[in-house]
This record gives C-alpha cells, sequence and structure tokens, in this order.
C-alpha cells in the first residue's frame, strides 16, 4: 500500500468531489472515509485506477452520508464490484482545491492548517503535532476554516500569490512532531506546479529547494545556528541545489520576475560559491535592488545593507543601514556584525548583546549571545 | 501563528481598577468569575486559538542547589513581597495585535459586583524555536 500515492490523490479527488457540487465538509468526510475503505480494500486488490476508484467510491460515500437509508446502501456497496474508473483527471479540480484552502477569507494560520489537511492529506493530529497545540484546539481551527469556505463560490480562478504565500508559511515553519513541514511545503509546492503554469510558483519552489538543500548545514549537533558563511558546504545537497537552479533559470527565462524569483536568484548565487569568500555580493546587491522595487520590503532593505557590506565594504553597508527603520528586527544584529568587521570589536560587542535581547527565536539569541561573549572576552584580554 | 503567554498576578501587577480582594467578593461573584475564564478558554479552543491555560497556588517556594551530596537548600513562601504568578493560558494567534485583544477580553472578568476587574495582564511572546527562512542568508 503506497501511502504517499494515497496522500497525492487525495486533493484531486477532493477537488472532483466539490466541483460536483459537495459541501466542502461533507466532501471532506466522504474522502476519508473512501481513504480507509482502500487501505482495507486495496492490499488483496489493488484498482486498476486508483483515482477513479477514490473518485467512485468518495462520490458513493458522499450520496451515502446525504441520503436518508445510507446504511441499506453501505451493505449493498460492501458486496458491490471494484468500481469503474472514473472520469479523466481533471487537474482543474486540484487548482481549484489550492485556491479555496488559500481563501482570503481565512485568517493565515486558519489557510495553512486547511491546507495541510484537505490538499496534503495530513491528519488532524499530525498537524497539532508540527504546530505544538492540542488536537482539539486543531480539530477545531480546521472545521471552522471548513465552515468559512463552504460559504465561498469557486465559480472563478483564486489569486495563485495567496496560495504561493501559504506554502511559504508552512515552509517556514520547519518542522517538529513526526511531520517535516518544510518537505511538505515542497511536496506542495511541486504539485502545484504541475497544475499551474506561473513562474512564481516556479520561483517559490527553486527558493525552497535552494534553501531546503543548505538545511543539514545550517545547525550544530546542538541545536546551534551556524551562519551561511561558516557553514560546511560539502553537507549542502548538491542534487536539490542543481534541480532548484534548473527551475529558476527556466523561470528567470520567461521574464516574469516576481519576489519569489528574485530570492531564489540570491539563494542561488549562495549555493553557487565553493566557498564564502567566492560569493558574487555585487550579483546578490543587484538582486535585493530587484526585490526592493518589487516589494518595499523592509526586510529586503536590510538584507540589501548586509550584502551592499560584503561587496563594498563595512562602512558602504552602515550607510545603507543608516537609512532603515532603527525599530527593523535583526536591524541591530546587522549593525553588530558590521562594525566587527569594520575594526570596532567594542560597538560590535555592545550591538550583539542588544540584538540577543530583541531576538525572537531561540537559536537566533543563542547564537548573538555567543557573539557578544566572544568580542567582550577578547576585549578583556587584549 | 506565534504563540503568546497571558500572565495573571495575584501580586506585582499594577492595582485593577475594580480593586476588591477575592474573598469579600460573593460566592456568586466567584462562580461566575471562575465560569468566565472557563468559558474564554473554551471559545478560544473553538477558533483554534487556545494551547494551555492552568491556575497556580499562591504558595511557592524558593529552591536551589547546595552542593554535592547535600539536600536542596529551600526558602519562603513569599507571598507578601513577591511578584506571584496566579495563572496562566497559552494562546496561539495570527498576530500581536490579535493577542493584545484577547488579553483585552480576559481582563474584563466579572469581579465584585459582577462589574469587570480591569486586571492588568502580562502578555509575553514565545521564543519561537527555529529561525525562519528569510534570516540572516542562512
Amino acid at each position: 500500500m503506497d501511502e504517499r500515492l494515497l496522500r497525492s490523490l487525495t486533493p484531486e479527488v477532493l477537488g472532483v468531489l466539490v466541483r460536483r457540487g459537495a459541501d466542502f465538509a461533507a466532501a471532506e468526510d466522504a474522502v476519508q472515509d473512501a481513504l480507509v475503505e482502500a487501505l482495507r480494500v486495496w492490499p488483496a486488490d489493488p484498482p486498476r485506477d486508483p483515482k477513479g476508484w477514490l473518485v467512485t467510491a468518495a462520490w458513493r460515500k458522499f450520496l451515502d452520508a446525504t441520503r436518508s437509508e445510507a446504511a441499506r446502501r453501505r451493505r449493498e456497496d460492501r458486496v458491490e464490484e471494484e468500481p469503474p474508473p472514473g472520469p479523466a483527471p481533471s487537474t482543474d479540480d486540484t487548482l481549484q482545491l489550492y485556491f479555496l484552502c488559500a481563501h482570503p477569507s481565512l485568517t493565515p494560520a486558519s489557510a495553512v492548517a486547511l491546507t495541510l489537511r484537505a490538499v496534503g492529506g495530513l491528519t488532524t493530529r499530525q498537524i497539532s503535532e508540527a504546530y505544538l497545540v492540542p488536537e482539539a484546539t486543531m480539530a477545531q481551527r480546521i472545521s471552522r476554516a471548513k465552515r468559512t469556505v463552504s460559504k465561498e463560490r469557486l465559480d472563478r480562478p483564486g489569486d495563485v500569490a495567496t496560495v504561493l504565500r501559504v506554502l511559504y508559511l508552512v515552509f517556514n515553519e520547519g518542522y517538529s512532531g513526526d511531520v517535516d513541514l518544510a518537505a511538505e511545503a515542497i511536496r506542495l509546492t511541486r504539485q502545484l506546479a504541475a497544475v499551474v503554469d506561473h513562474p512564481e510558483v516556479s520561483g517559490l519552489l527553486a527558493l525552497m529547494l535552494l534553501h531546503h538543500a543548505r538545511r543539514a548545514a545550517r545547525t550544530a549537533a546542538d541545536g546551534a545556528l551556524i551562519p551561511l558563511a561558516e557553514q560546511d558546504r560539502t553537507r549542502w545537497d548538491t542534487t536539490a541545489i542543481a534541480e532548484g537552479i534548473t527551475i529558476l533559470q527556466s523561470a528567470l527565462a520567461r521574464d516574469r520576475l516576481g519576489e519569489f524569483q528574485a530570492q531564489a536568484a540570491v539563494a542561488a548565487l549562495h549555493a553557487d560559491a565553493q566557498t564564502a569568500e567566492e560569493t558574487d555580493w555585487v550579483q546578490i546587491v543587484e538582486w535585493y535592488d530587484e526585490l526592493v522595487r518589487l516589494t518595499g520590503s523592509p526586510v529586503a532593505r536590510l538584507n540589501r545593507a548586509v550584502a551592499v557590506g560584503e561587496a563594498d565594504g563595512p562602512r558602504a553597508g552602515l550607510a545603507a543601514l543608516a537609512e532603515l527603520d532603527p525599530a527593523l528586527p535583526r536591524r541591530t544584529a546587522v549593525a553588530a556584525y558590521l562594525h566587527e568587521k569594520d575594526g570596532d570589536p567594542g560597538t560590535a560587542a555592545r550591538l550583539y548583546a542588544e540584538a540577543a535581547h530583541a531576538a525572537s527565536n531561540l537559536a537566533e539569541r543563542d547564537y548573538l549571545t555567543r557573539q557578544a561573549a566572544r568580542l567582550n572576552t577578547a576585549l578583556r584580554t587584549s | 501563528m506565534a504563540k503568546y503567554l497571558l500572565l495573571k498576578h495575584y501580586r506585582g501587577a499594577p492595582a485593577p481598577l475594580n480593586d476588591v480582594c477575592m474573598d469579600q467578593w460573593t460566592p456568586e461573584e466567584i462562580s461566575a468569575h471562575i465560569q468566565f475564564m472557563r468559558d474564554f478558554a473554551d471559545r478560544l479552543e473553538k477558533t483554534g486559538e487556545f494551547v494551555d491555560g492552568q491556575a497556580l497556588a499562591p504558595e511557592g517556594a524558593w529552591v536551589r542547589y547546595d552542593g554535592e551530596g547535600r539536600p536542596p537548600v529551600t526558602d519562603g513562601p513569599f507571598a507578601e513581597t513577591k511578584d506571584l504568578i496566579a495563572g496562566w493560558m497559552v494562546i496561539d494567534v495570527d498576530s500581536y495585535e490579535r493577542a493584545v485583544e484577547l488579553a483585552g477580553e480576559l481582563s474584563a472578568a466579572p469581579g465584585a459586583g459582577g462589574k469587570p476587574i480591569h486586571e492588568w495582564l502580562e502578555v509575553r511572546p514565545f521564543l519561537t524555536s527555529a529561525p525562519d527562512a528569510d534570516a540572516c542568508h542562512g
């Protein structure tokens, strides 16, 4: 029994039922029932057309549930032959499902949960473990989301950008519990790329692959953060990097630049350098210029200042930094780094400690505290 | 999608507007207060924002290691002088604004005379465990 196959078919089957007019929540229940049925029946009697089998079984479950004589029909169904193959696969249905799960009427947390449930086929328990909330809370979050989207019509295409944002949120959660959300986000983005022709989908997929390729090198055995320049590059996943770069290049060739493609281009330039010193910072600055132009994002401006510091020296980096809002997260950490490069360990140590205090995640705070401690120790002994 | 700790204090927080010691309330007022807290948690579970919540007894002691082979040193309780935490609730919400909004609602729990206590609640963000992909060219 191939669980991956079942999970990849789930959204398509669900999409068919929803398009045929089934209420979202009822359709989901029916698909779950059909999956249970498949797990029971398939090992002994594998279907010729798994998707057709599931569509038929799920549709029947749906009708069962909506008819009053459900019990009698179920008894009849049990003695029936393998369902005949369903209609030809309609990739549109899966796409509709992505749009529905990322619907703007949902909060980000709900959109993420519903996407993992309906498109990703994860169980509520798996999702609740990944997000470290009780299963009852996650169950309610998902059923509320289902109720919300059940009121929405599926008659016009949704916004791909919204779907991409949701997938990127999933990716950035990383992993906890037994589900690797980054890998899950990559799987779903691949699936999306197969049904929608949009260079930004490729851009996001490339970005995820390029980031994910460095994951093994990004943290030490004890969980401590290892900055890019100090990472063991032999631990990078060269297959994923090559795939990411290929996908990115064909997306860029279509000449419809978007923020994910630009971010992926930066990641590709990092991945491409054999050593940290060989990094093409001049080109990276240019890509950040594009990102700033596309998004106006303060984070892009901050990253640009880092790149300027590498390309044109710490003074130039500090000058770029001076134009940014002092309250910007991580701005102090960047200033600390640039001051140290500029030969001012005293200021750098003070700023590292300040940045550690403001850090929003544990690995980053520990890293910044260690940097401050390192400089302070050196200052005491010099 | 960030977790926040809402801290309720016995002592140490600024005085609430409706500042009457709980032992001066009527039993009905206490029941109403407890029911409010319970309903609040139930409602947050339904919105998918509840993570955990517990009430704490006021008695606490300080404990520290006192060297190899020796029992730990205990001291206290210091109920009269210290900042005392009465309980907590952990929520998982989409934004800081939402966390503040919910803390504001929780602060309206009924007290003496059935009127909102207007007590001060401390809102503290959790440090997340993993850095996000945008961080520092990671």
